[in-house]
């Protein structure tokens, strides 16, 4: 604990607070509230009802009217805190409200019905969780299924662009052959096309191919980044020719020599690339909106996409299940930190 | 049997010759060495015949058969790369065995090579380990097992010790010497440390700009150096070159007057009077006592390095001669001292730097 407040209070050189420090501070603070406060305010509202969400002015814990059950009641009953004519102040359920005055009885003795104007009574509130908002997704939208296509798509597609990835940025490295530079200004000429001005040619491509409307069509245009064949053809430059030529002294094969050599060194880079390439394809929406079509398909990012209605969004669901959704990026952050920033260092890609 | 043969190997990277018109013959068993000035096309002569590189004309044949086709995996030579090029990646086991395992070695036979190699290189502890883990000496130890692991017939070395200091680089020289009788291979060792050449070489080549100089064992260059560059390349210190004419003489005694005003006699057969000669004479040739021919000069300079003291004076004409004298002077410099040189060993190079011959200097005792 004393450790945690020593370094809490580091100030700059001696004992006093020097501006620097207090602009520190204040810097520090309004960072994290700008870069934390959105993500824990989604947390947070994800756990609350629907109609605590429409709620003004917004609480910031999901806070929710208690019930409770009372004998004679089917239904659990909404307590409130009532100021009476006398000035006591008592614990009474509300049994109904009729205009501006609500019915009311003591839980102990409900037989009793007291009548109290609205004005008088304020709800006894306590934190509950919507879990609901979670299971609910799950259950009646199939939410499992779009989880599954979206781990589906996002494993596949980064398998298969490492592998092509890392083949071509091996060829273009540590090859000599006429074109290369060619090749290689080629590819990286496609880094300047956005999707969105290829996207109709790419759709009636894999319209042809009979992809349409398949988890394939989704993955296959994807697989080949320029991107990532410029990262790790850049890494592959800095392994040394000399390992390539004492393995070919070594006997070892072209493909041995990429898949145990070149490969395996180029780990860093390769590390770097499959956490861009599973951040890119689990939080793609626009390419898997246009190829899937069929419900049983969807991605979780297009599912999301479907509590979105014309007139009414469903916002406890939404927010429920983009915290899933954001849930294995948080994960590959929390634990690959390190090469996500030493990648954007290299690469200036983020 | 590995028998290898260069015959007219030229290559140029584009417009750029670096090799030109190179004869080797390496016979089976035998050490060769490559020496030569950094440039000088040694390398690339090795990466050649390890197939790294293909020559741009010319024939590598190897047991009597052109291999200039055959990729590098194929020709059966191992190499030990300057860098050592070890798989940082894998343990010494792994990258003694990567080899055997490329060519289909059962694993049993592969433990018993390796385990083998290690004893006999004493790296048996170290097998566990990643190179990065290894002092430059043991990183040595491993690209040597490496290469000697498929047991080829031919082993190439591209200046394996370059890269350890001093005192480790005199142990595994001694210990490559050694190695290479056990190993009863043909070894070809490129480096540009002459004293490395001459240590180890049954024969040495020596390059320049891309041309074989001279081959020869290793006191045939130092006795008989066919040219001035191969007198001045090789032994330590450098030979001392003195300038100077032709002055008449007869049949077998030429006598030569060198800048200066020194003269010489010399048995070469005479040339007309004023032609330019270069004499050579290795900085061991020469003594402050005693001799012949006396030069004067002044002493820039002493090294005393405790069995000889090596000294380097100016002589009128002349303007640096270095002399190793055998054991400790009392010269200090700026003391004038009187240079003789020993006729017996005296090297004569014409304006071409060829050696003139005819009429021999002695062996060296």
């Amino acid at each position: 604990m004393s450790g945690i407040a020593t370094f809490l209070t580091r100030r700059r050189g001696g004992a006093s607070w020097h501006f620097t420090d207090v602009l520190a501070w204040i810097w520090l603070v309004a960072g994290l509230l700008l870069m934390f406060g959105p993500v824990v305010w989604l947390g947070l509202s994800s756990f609350k009802t629907r109609a605590a969400l429409s709620e003004f002015p917004p609480t910031l814990l999901p806070y929710e009217t208690a019930m409770v059950h009372v004998e004679g009641f089917d239904e659990p009953l909404p307590l409130y805190r009532v100021m009476m004519e006398d000035g006591e102040e008592r614990l009474l359920v509300q049994v109904r409200r009729i205009g501006t005055v609500a019915q009311m009885a003591d839980p102990e003795a409900p037989e009793e019905i007291i009548r109290v104007p609205l004005a008088a009574r304020q709800p006894v509130r306590e934190i509950k969780l919507a879990t609901e908002n979670y299971s609910t997704p799950f259950k009646r939208y199939n939410f499992l299924r779009y989880f599954y296509n979206s781990v589906f798509v996002t494993v596949v597609a980064t398998i298969i662009t490492l592998i092509f990835n890392s083949m071509a940025a091996f060829a273009l490295s540590k090859y000599e052959f006429k074109g290369r530079t060619a090749v290689l200004a080629i590819i990286l000429a496609t880094l300047m096309v956005p999707l969105s001005v290829i996207i109709i040619p790419l759709f009636s491509v894999i319209n042809g191919l009979n992809l349409f409307n398949s988890l394939w069509g989704v993955i296959l245009p994807t697989v080949a980044t320029p991107t990532g064949v410029f990262l790790l053809r850049q890494y592959m430059l800095t392994i040394p020719d000399e390992l390539l030529e004492a393995a070919r002294m070594d006997h070892a094969s072209e493909w041995k020599i990429y898949w145990r050599i070149v490969l395996p060194l180029a780990m860093p880079a390769v590390a770097v690339l499959a956490i861009f390439s599973v951040m890119w394809r689990w939080n793609d929406f626009l390419w898997p909106l246009i190829v899937l079509s069929d419900q049983e398909l969807y991605t979780l990012q297009v599912g999301l996409n479907s509590f979105q209605g014309e007139l009414n969004v469903q916002w406890h669901y939404v927010l429920a299940m983009t915290v899933v959704s954001m849930l294995p990026v948080v994960v590959i952050f929390a634990f690959l930190q390190r090469f996500i920033t030493s990648g954007i260092a290299s690469t200036g890609i983020k | 049997m590995s028998h290898l043969e260069l015959k007219n190997v030229s290559k140029s990277f584009g417009p750029v010759g670096v090799l030109h018109h190179v004869d080797i013959e390496v016979k089976d068993r035998e050490f060769v060495v490559f020496v030569g000035p950094s440039g000088c096309g040694k390398s690339t002569l090795l990466r050649i015949i390890a197939g790294l590189e293909k020559a741009t004309s010319g024939d590598v044949v190897l047991d009597g058969e052109v291999v200039n086709h055959l990729a590098a995996a194929d020709r059966g030579l191992a190499m030990v790369f300057q860098s050592y090029a070890l798989y940082p990646h894998m343990s010494v086991r792994q990258n003694l065995s990567f080899g055997l395992e490329n060519t289909k070695t059962p694993r049993d036979k592969i433990e018993a090579r390796v385990a083998e190699i290690a004893r006999m290189l004493r790296i048996e502890e170290l097998l566990e380990r990643k190179p990065r883990q290894l002092s430059g000496g043991q990183r040595q130890r491993v690209a040597i097992g490496r290469a000697m692991v498929r047991r080829p017939g031919v082993f190439l070395l591209d200046e394996p010790l370059s890269n350890l200091d001093a005192e480790l680089r005199v142990t595994m020289r001694a210990e490559l010497a050694a190695l290479h009788k056990r190993l009863d291979a043909t070894m070809i060792y490129v480096t540009h440390d002459q004293t490395e050449a001459m240590t180890l070489a049954d024969r040495i080549v020596v390059l320049r700009d891309g041309r074989v100089e001279q081959i020869g064992t290793p006191l045939e260059l130092y006795n008989r150096p066919a040219n001035r560059f191969v007198a001045g390349f090789i032994g330590a210190p450098h030979m001392n070159f003195l300038e100077g004419r032709f002055a008449g003489g007869e049949a077998g005694a030429a006598r030569i007057e060198l800048d200066g005003g020194h003269m010489l006699s010399l048995r070469i057969p005479v040339r007309p009077e004023g032609e330019p000669i270069t004499i050579g004479v290795r900085p061991h040739h020469i003594e402050t006592q005693g001799g012949q021919a006396r030069i004067p000069a002044t002493v820039t300079l002493v090294e005393a390095l405790g069995p000889e003291t090596v000294i380097h004076a100016e002589a009128e004409g002349q303007p640096r001669i270095v002399a190793a004298l055998a054991g400790q002077r009392a010269i200090t410099s700026g003391d004038t001292v009187s240079l003789a040189l020993d006729e017996r060993f005296l090297h004569a190079f014409d304006a071409d730097g060829r050696r003139v011959t005819e009429g021999e200097v002695a062996e060296e005792m």
